[in-house]
């Protein structure tokens, strides 16, 4: 019993830290219809710049403020570099883009720091949590917390706000949005300055945990990725649940069959459950236009 | 018919390229890159029927690539199967499963065809990675000889490693190349056509979406496969490497770069991506970085690829 | 013992001053996987090339010629590294290779080398890369097999027999895990849960649950290299484990402790080498010259410790130009039976002595048996 709360604990932890990344995901995609494939470089430069501005001399918490802040306008960068310019190019290209500008976020990185792996200390030590057996460490609940409040966050920014409403906007049809008044341009702009200040926050809350280097976002990228497809790419709640599942599935796959195929578990199911839902668990269904 | 005529002309200038390029090598290194780009383009020209012509995208084709490779490592040493067999052998068990699983996974649209072939693509290098008692796991296996390059000296016919595999590969793609634009040509070529353009649209002038759908994954899985075969052989050893996430990423930005609306796109394509590296090993640590920005910039100034862009721009149709 | 042999740069040094100095250069090539997943490997091994070299050429080259070092960055695919490789080869006209920072690209590049008859030291674990004996072969590191009968025998001293495994699915720790369970039978040691993670893998303690829920588990060991083996270590202390844990030398670095923290590493054994106590060696110890002088140099460099990895690279670059010197000339095959007949050669890693049927020469005397105690290492053998 103990083992299977264990197995539980883990899955959460993980389960969060997919969640986070693939919450990431959600605002571009949701204001742009674009999967940003730098996703995951977000959540690694949110590590590195706390790590080294920790390391300079900041204190923990100003160094995390300023990771995001860094962060988040390396995002609004990369929309106005090369997003922007390729408006109208088929969707492929643009992935290939946000691929091109993972690649340069990483190589960038790895000549401004380094290619050494870090960690920063744990928010609340490192003294295990025991309930009935099992044990799950503080930063845990950090990082399950945060994924909760982001959300939460999110959830309410699409549905109670005007902001949030102009971004779906956007992304159902461009020319109508602006011509009921929505500034798409700065729309877009404010999507990818918050999706990677979700990046970089849940960068400094899985540090302490995961460890960070500069080549990191790949892994966590796919992950997320996946995570937020099996929920239904572009709903908060699709992100949250797709990023649990996921992590749950791994551990108790871990725990109660083979370690070495728990990823492998993880994909089939997504499959399993892409075949009965084309569209994830919370995918709208939509139309396609002819 | 004038298509045609074009279709033998641009053959025939990419086997003349073939054959005179060698003139132009400082060094037997060059054959080495030459082959890697045959190889690759092999690949992606499968990838720009999926891709280009039928609006599929894969994400996990390295998968097939990785059943080719080690089909030629495994068969000749558990089947007594001669290496050449185990290609075709790979070739038929990656049409197979492309059968198999793409009836199911070409349901899906978009970024969910995407993450599904993604995971395809996963399990695949997960398998080569983990049955480390058949396939040597990470470390990797080696693979059996051609024994062509012994046979060619019996002909009187000294080549290095490098040369044969230059021909090689540079004959696997002139193949490659004329069975794609033959297949374009065809009737059910043009109704794949259709497809990217507007799969409701085709289906209303009577067009088997499905089946049009299948016989290009189908077709690009094949070729995956042969190409990784191809390496499998020329490398003499194999990794999982093959089958990796990475290798697909690199294949279907091969195909984009180049322009994915035309078989000559995605060779230029894949030649410019297996050079580059090469060519960037001069600034070793800004490979990365100059890469990213290359890939950014022609996406951003020629979105439909190199190819079909310049070839606008110099007033012809990109085709 | 032999000083020119012990202290290579000095003995260079000497012989340039009396043949002075012709211009011509000896052209060295390197492959290692400096950025990609093993960069944590090629990284510091690129580093300590390139440092070399240019110690060796400001003290006047070997036989007064400088050493032109070809240096790429295979990115751990075996696929570039056989291209870099026959570059290498054929483009570059090296007259010797170092690298292979993976056992992967190891085997793609000593294909190459065995065709055109260029020697070549490899910086990778698996005993495959020297077993069959290859004739221009040669490698620096232990092999996987030898980490692991070190770690069984300090388990049998301990009275430890029946163990659980946790590996990394990386190139590494599979090469470590199929090697440690063909020998542990013949310690008397016997592997009674055999869990594995992916490289990248955030969390282990479901494996580690069932570890630690098998009966009769004694001590954890955990093969792997990068991320993996910090978390492992950090879930151990976090389930509260009381058996000991044992590391391989795959993290043999003070990185390793900050990474982990000094209350997880508490009590972490793992082999390592003399790289690792550089400031624990006497005087007398024969590695001390030669370990203390390469911490220094690199520190001084680069404002890090060198990892066990980098002194793999240390000891062939200096086993490289010393069979270079010796051969006195630039013909590869010359090179590679100077680089056979090196005896006693004195290395970070160990004492090296080659032989026509051993192309790694190093004994199990060259690993040392290290725990974490307060944040730093001891010797416990």
């Amino acid at each position: 019993m103990d083992a299977l709360l264990q197995f539980i604990f883990s899955g959460v932890t993980v389960g969060a830290v997919y969640a986070l990344v693939a919450l990431g995901f959600t605002i571009i995609y949701n204001a742009s219809d674009v999967v940003n494939f730098a996703q995951g470089e977000f959540v690694m430069l949110g590590g590195m710049i706390t790590v080294f501005a920790h390391q300079a001399g900041l204190p923990l918490a100003l160094a995390a403020v300023l990771a995001i802040i860094v962060t988040a306008a390396i995002g609004v960068a990369l929309n106005k570099l090369a997003i922007e310019p390729a408006r109208g190019a088929p969707v492929v290209s643009v992935i290939i883009i946000t691929i091109g500008a993972s690649i340069l976020i990483r190589g960038a990185t790895q000549l401004i720091f380094d290619k050494q792996l870090h960690r920063f200390p744990a928010f609340s030590g490192d003294d295990p949590i025991r309930v009935m057996g099992a044990t799950i460490l503080p930063q845990s609940l950090w990082v399950t917390g945060g994924a909760l409040v982001v959300f939460a966050g999110l959830w309410l920014f699409f549905t109670r706000t005007l902001t949030g409403k102009a971004v779906l906007a956007t992304a159902n049809n461009r020319i109508a949005a602006q011509l009921v008044g929505i500034n798409t341009g700065a729309i877009m702009t404010l999507s990818f300055g918050l999706s990677a200040a979700i990046g970089a926050l849940a960068g400094v809350l899985i540090t302490p945990i995961t460890l960070v280097s500069y080549d990191v976002g790949v892994a966590l990228a796919l992950k997320g990725f996946a995570a937020a497809m099996l929920g239904g790419m572009g709903n908060p709640k699709g992100a949250l649940v797709g990023g649990l599942m996921l992590g749950l599935l791994e551990a108790l796959t871990a725990g109660y069959l083979s370690s070495q195929y728990k990823d492998a578990v993880a994909f089939i199911v997504i499959l399993a459950v892409l075949f009965v839902m084309p569209q994830g668990i919370f995918g709208k269904s939509s139309t396609e236009r002819v | 018919m004038m298509a045609g005529r074009r279709k033998w002309l641009q053959l025939g200038v990419l086997a003349a390229l073939i054959v005179l390029l060698p003139l132009f090598f400082p060094s037997g290194y060059y054959y080495r890159v030459g082959a890697l780009i045959f190889v690759n383009a092999l690949s992606v020209v499968g990838l720009v029927i999926l891709i280009g012509y039928a609006g599929q995208i894969s994400l996990g084709h390295a998968g097939f690539a990785g059943i080719g490779a080690y089909a030629c490592a495994l068969a000749p040493q558990h089947l007594g199967l001669h290496p050449g067999l185990a290609m075709l052998l790979g070739a038929l068990i990656s049409g197979v499963v492309a059968l198999l699983i793409g009836r199911p996974i070409l349901r899906l649209k978009g970024y969910y065809l995407a993450v599904a072939t993604l995971g395809f693509g996963i399990l695949m290098s997960m398998v080569l990675t983990n049955e480390r008692a058949l396939t040597g796991g990470p470390d990797g296996m080696s693979v059996e000889d051609l024994g062509l390059r012994a046979m060619l000296r019996e002909l009187g016919w000294r080549l290095s490693g490098g040369e044969m595999w230059y021909g090689v590969s540079g004959i696997a793609l002139l193949i490659g190349a004329w069975v794609a634009l033959n297949l374009l040509d065809s009737p059910s070529g043009r109704a794949m056509r259709a497809l990217h353009g507007s799969e409701i649209a085709a289906s209303t002038v009577g067009i088997d979406i499905a089946r049009q759908k299948l016989r290009a994954f189908v077709i690009s899985a094949v070729y995956a496969s042969i190409a990784g075969s191809l390496l499998a052989l020329q490398n003499g050893f194999i990794t999982p490497d093959v089958a990796g996430f990475m290798h697909s990423i690199e294949m279907v930005t091969m195909a984009v770069l180049g322009g994915v609306g035309s078989v000559f796109g995605g060779i230029l394509g894949a030649a410019i991506l297996t050079f580059l590296p090469q060519l960037l090993t001069v600034f070793a640590e800004y490979e990365q970085l100059v890469l990213g920005a290359v890939m950014i910039l022609v996406m951003i100034f020629l979105p439909q690829g190199l190819l079909p862009s310049i070839g606008r721009r110099i007033g012809r149709k990109g085709e | 013992m032999n000083t020119t042999i012990n202290m290579p740069l000095a003995g260079v040094m000497a012989l340039a001053a009396l043949t002075g100095a012709a211009q011509a250069e000896i052209r060295l090539g390197a492959s290692v996987s400096a950025s990609g997943p093993a960069a944590f490997l090629g990284d510091p091994e690129g580093k300590t090339l390139e440092m070399m070299v240019e110690l060796i050429n400001e003290a006047g080259g070997i036989n007064g010629e400088e050493i032109a070092l070809t240096l790429y960055d295979d990115g751990g695919d075996p696929n570039k590294a056989r291209t870099f490789a026959t570059r290498l080869v054929e483009d570059d006209e090296v007259v010797a290779i170092i690298g292979g920072s993976t056992t992967g690209t190891t085997m793609s590049i000593l294909d190459v080398a065995e065709d055109e008859g260029i020697p070549f030291i490899s910086l990778a674990g698996a005993i495959s890369i020297i077993d069959p004996v290859r004739e221009y072969v040669f490698k620096t590191p232990h092999t996987d097999r030898m980490a692991c009968e070190k770690i069984f025998a300090d388990m049998q001293e301990q009275g430890i027999s029946k163990i659980g495994m946790i590996s990394g699915t990386d190139g590494f720790g599979a090469s470590m895990q199929a090697q440690c369970k063909e020998v542990a039978g013949d310690h008397g040691i016997e592997i009674l849960a055999d869990e594995t993670y992916g490289p990248q893998d955030a969390d282990m303690t479901p494996q580690l649950t069932r570890i630690r829920d098998t009966e009769g588990v004694q001590a954890v060991l955990n093969p792997g290299f990068g991320q993996g083996p910090a978390i492992v270590t950090r879930n151990v202390a976090q389930l509260g484990f009381e058996i000991p844990l044992y590391q391989s030398h795959g993290v043999a670095s003070n990185a390793f402790i900050e990474l982990t923290g000094k209350e997880a590493a508490e009590g972490v054994r793992l082999p390592g080498t003399a790289l690792l106590i550089g400031d624990l060696l006497s005087e007398d110890d024969p590695q001390y010259q030669v370990v203390t002088d390469y911490i220094a140099a690199y520190k001084a460099k680069y404002d890090q410790d060198p990892s066990t990895f980098a002194g793999y690279a240390h000891d062939a670059m200096a086993l490289m130009t010393d069979a270079i010197a010796r051969a006195g000339g630039e013909d590869p095959s010359a090179i590679r039976d100077a680089l056979e007949q090196t005896s006693g050669f004195v290395g970070t890693t160990g004492t090296y002595t080659f032989t026509p049927e051993d192309h790694l020469g190093l004994d199990q005397s060259a690993f040392r048996m290290l725990e974490i105690t307060d944040g730093g290492w001891k010797q416990v053998d």
